[in-house]
């Protein structure tokens, strides 16, 4: 049972990891791709359109390892997770199947015609269908945010003797209070990850000396989209999250920043420090007192719930990658801020095309972005356990009890593989594209 | 409520066959037909430019499944473990072979694309086939063994398959030699689909010789269906109750004998469209009359301890069947408007057109 349990877990979050690589790329971009179509349009200087054009080039090899990933992770739902769909289908489905219906249906349609249909459609329509590539990979994450905020906060459901749970208000689904600053927090982290990869593209380009106008149009787009984005996802939008996960899920809140004792007075914010299990409490802490109170509750001496106010089964099993995972966001999202403010500077006093460090610095951070949104993740998922749906359904009573963790196993193990393969495929295809740049083809 | 989503459901997998079958069925006629470099590309460009807005109609079913039959969705897919892994793979590599094939100028590198595509398209054609050869068998529901359940009497497990490859042991596998044959209906059926797209939407220069392999697959598929449908009643008996008790059921099956006869006379019909028309008759008929042969079970259990798994005792609740219905008018409807735009603006055979790629 415990083992059965661990490779579905195991195998849930490999499958995740790897699929939210790709669409993190795609919401974002898709939204660069329509600023530049409709630079172009304004002003009807080509090179707008060939950056769009070049961009979503990479957006199409992105979407397909997108769309190939995405796919089992429905399909795991029924497989691994049965008895959590049986319970809980009633309601998630509502919205997994809005998805489908509403983004899919749209994303799909379209972006075989923007990719296709430049010549046949116009410039204004061609825009018009970016533009609706774009409207459902966002509304793709709003139903998925939808489908997550009702596990992270269940809301508007009944459960009935059997232990099912039904609907009983749809409208609740999407008024949930963790919904709206999840989307918006996550959309923003998208766009960080876009604008780094766009600028870095850029910094690639100018510092190999090679399509150097189109690198300087990289970087510049991606630099101010980096720097407000990069802000945006710490505050307000991190911050609004922080607060939410204080007040609906308190024990994970404490792990999560790492107090192991409540303290009388205010809680203080823990800069660096490594959790230590055994005596429950932080090894080698840097810590400023008062601080997290002041953040979270606006109020200097608040008390907030240390881990010690929580029966032991009603914390997260995994403390110190909770707690590991959010302060790597916390830190990569400061850092950020940081390089792309200075970037901003540069490029203000017309600089930034020359230094090098600079240069070669935002080249790097490419996976960065990455990483801070996967590990976002994690801080949430690891955060709602030992729960499927917070508080109500636990994560041991949700798995298929008919696939044995050999099976599990075996196919895991299947989809390292399959995976390794498709991760190499997708990087020597972005490195060709973007190594052939954006020139327009001759026909 | 039920009724209803058990029919929306069943139309938008039915569309899902007709489109995606088409480019199945070219994947199947390219591994065995498509020799020369020119075909291949605008055999690959055909299916190339629409799997993914096909498949979407598989993904949407997935979801309505999930959100309308619950119990059903999670029964299913738990049961069906290994071969849906496996149509997993079959999913993954046809579509990236699609993809890729392009990407490169070297030979090899289309090679295998090329085979990656049409081997699993094959496969998937099958293996489609075979999972309704075993919704139509049933299944040993709660795993029973000498009247012993081991599970719940809505969850089963099957292995791929039993030493007997026989329909009728206590534990059926995935595939035995029924399902087998359902699934080779299915792949001579998309396969028949696959060429027909091919002769509506390009130029190839195998398309004239693809009608006379119609016509071949044809003969087969008429000898299959006779086939098949004694095993069926062999394996089922009761499958025929349904068209006695409401004889209006019979139109699925005369909807596929349409198809079937229609398109005998391939080489006499002039418009591509209709070709293609009657080979989507085929695959609704067939689907159609499947489930509603069984209707209202949805997965029969081949004990006697556990009911079958039907519409009404899988579903969700009333009011959740009911606000989805209306969340459901309106993404139809808008489904309806982006297919229209699409096959609009890429009406026409694609070899001839320049999209400005
Ligand atoms: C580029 C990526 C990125 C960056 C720089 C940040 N985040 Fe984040 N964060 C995410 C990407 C992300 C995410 C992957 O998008 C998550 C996971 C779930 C969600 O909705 O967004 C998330 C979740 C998430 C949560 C919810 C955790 C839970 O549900 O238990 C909190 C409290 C924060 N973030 C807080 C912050 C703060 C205070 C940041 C300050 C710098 C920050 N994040 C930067
Ligand atoms: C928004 C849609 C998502 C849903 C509905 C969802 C749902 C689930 C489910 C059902 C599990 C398995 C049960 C469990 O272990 O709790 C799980 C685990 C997990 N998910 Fe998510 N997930 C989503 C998004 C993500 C993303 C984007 C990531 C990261 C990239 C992620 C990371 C994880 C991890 C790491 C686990 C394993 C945690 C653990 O088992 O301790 N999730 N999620
Ligand atoms: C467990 C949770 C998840 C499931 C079941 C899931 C399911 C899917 C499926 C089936 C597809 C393919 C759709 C197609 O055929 O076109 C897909 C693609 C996509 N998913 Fe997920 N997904 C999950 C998590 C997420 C998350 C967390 C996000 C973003 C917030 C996301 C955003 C997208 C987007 C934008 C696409 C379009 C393809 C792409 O952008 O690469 N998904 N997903």
């Amino acid at each position: 049972m415990e083992d059965m349990i661990f490779y579905d877990r195991l195998q849930f979050a490999f499958t995740i990891t790897f699929h939210y690589i790709f669409p993190q790329l795609t919401m974002g971009l898709s939204l660069l791709i329509v600023f530049f179509k409709w630079k172009y349009l304004r002003n009807n200087i080509e090179k707008y359109n060939n950056a769009a054009k070049f961009l979503m080039k990479i957006f199409a090899i992105n979407f397909t390892m997108g769309v190939v990933t995405g796919i089992p992770m429905e399909f795991q739902f029924g497989t691994n997770w049965a008895k959590f769909s049986e319970l809980t289908g009633g309601i998630i489905g509502q919205t997994l199947a809005m998805e489908g219906m509403f983004s899919f249906f749209l994303e799909s349609s379209f972006l075989a015609l923007f990719i296709f249909g430049e010549k046949l459609m116009g410039q204004k329509l061609h825009f018009l269908t970016g533009f609706l590539v774009f409207l459902g990979s966002w509304a793709s994450g709003w139903f998925i945010l939808a489908t997550n905020a009702w596990m992270q906060h269940p809301v508007g459901y009944e459960i009935l003797d059997n232990g099912k749970f039904v609907l009983e208000n749809f409208s609740a689904l999407f008024s949930n209070p963790w919904l709206l600053p999840a989307f918006l927090h996550n959309q923003l982290a998208s766009v960080v990850t876009s604008s780094f990869v766009v600028a870095s593209i850029g910094a690639f380009y100018i510092l190999r000396n090679k399509h150097s106008e189109y690198g300087k149009l990289f970087l510049k787009t991606g630099v101010i989209f980096g720097l407000v984005s990069s802000v945006l996802v710490a505050f307000p939008t991190g911050d609004w999250n922080a607060k939410n996960v204080a007040k609906h899920q308190p024990g994970a809140f404490a792990a999560m920043e790492g107090i192991f004792e409540t303290e009388h007075a205010g809680a203080e914010i823990v800069l660096i420090g490594q959790p230590n299990m055994v005596d429950k409490k932080l090894d080698n802490k840097i810590a400023v007192p008062n601080i997290l109170s002041f953040l979270t509750y606006q109020e200097w001496d608040k008390q907030i719930p240390g881990m010690d106010q929580f029966e032991e089964d009603e914390l997260p099993d995994n403390i110190p990658a909770l707690y590991y995972s959010y302060h790597i966001m916390v830190g990569l999202g400061t850092i950020f801020i940081g390089v792309m403010a200075l970037a901003l500077f540069f490029l203000w006093r017309k600089k930034l095309y020359t230094i090098k460090p600079l240069l070669w610095t935002i080249m790097f951070l490419v996976p960065f972005p990455y990483i801070a949104n996967l590990t976002g993740w994690y801080t949430a998922e690891l955060g709602r356990q030992p729960y499927l749906v917070y508080g109500l359904l636990r994560t041991s009573d949700g798995i298929s009890p008919t696939v044995s963790s050999g099976n599990t196993l075996f196919t895991l193990l299947g989809f390292v593989a399959l995976y390794m393969l498709l991760g190499l495929l997708f990087l020597v295809l972005v490195g060709k594209t973007i190594n052939q740049g954006p020139t327009p083809q001759k026909h | 409520m039920e009724l209803f989503w058990y029919i929306a459901i069943g139309i938008v997998l039915a569309v899902f066959f007709v489109l995606d079958g088409y480019d199945f069925g070219a994947g199947i006629i390219h591994l065995f037909f498509a020799k020369e470099e020119k075909d291949k590309e605008v055999i690959t460009k055909s299916a190339g430019l629409f799997w993914d807005s096909n498949e979407v109609w598989l993904v949407a079913a997935g979801g309505m499944l999930f959100m309308a039959f619950p119990t059903f969705y999670a029964s299913v897919f738990s049961g069906f473990y290994l071969p849906l892994i496996i149509v997993l793979w079959l999913i993954v590599f046809r579509a990236i072979g699609l993809e890729f094939r392009g990407q490169f100028k070297y030979q090899m590198w289309k090679d295998i694309w090329d085979k990656s595509f049409g081997v699993s398209s094959l496969l998937l054609a099958l293996f489609f086939g075979i999972a309704l050869g075993n919704i139509v068998r049933g299944v040993n529901l709660g795993s029973v063994e000498n009247g012993v359940s081991a599970h719940e009497g809505h969850y089963f497990f099957l292995p791929l398959w039993d030493g007997s490859f026989s329909p009728l042991t206590e534990h059926p596998g995935v595939i035995d030699w029924f399902t087998i044959i359902i699934g080779l209906i299915a792949v001579v059926t998309l396969a028949i689909h696959g060429a027909n797209w091919i002769i509506l939407k390009t130029n190839s220069s195998i398309n004239n010789k693809l009608k006379g392999v119609i016509f071949k697959l044809n003969i087969a598929l008429a000898v299959l269906t006779v086939f098949s449908l004694i095993v069926w009643l062999y394996v089922n008996p009761n499958s025929l109750d349904n068209f006695s008790q409401k004889p209006y059921l019979l139109v699925f099956p005369v909807i596929y004998l349409t198809g079937l006869i229609g398109l005998f006379f391939i080489k006499k019909i002039k418009k591509d469209s209709h070709a293609f028309a009657l080979s989507s008759l085929l695959i609704i008929g067939g689907i159609a009359s499947s489930l509603a042969s069984l209707f209202p079970v949805i997965l029969p259990s081949v004990n006697d301890v556990h009911e079958h798994l039907t519409i009404y005792n899988t579903s969700a609740s009333e009011y959740g069947l009911s606000v989805a219905l209306t969340w459901g008018i309106i993404g139809f409807a808008l489904i309806v408007v982006y297919f229209i735009i699409q096959k609009r603006l890429m009406s026409g055979k694609i070899d001839n057109m320049d999209y400005g790629h």
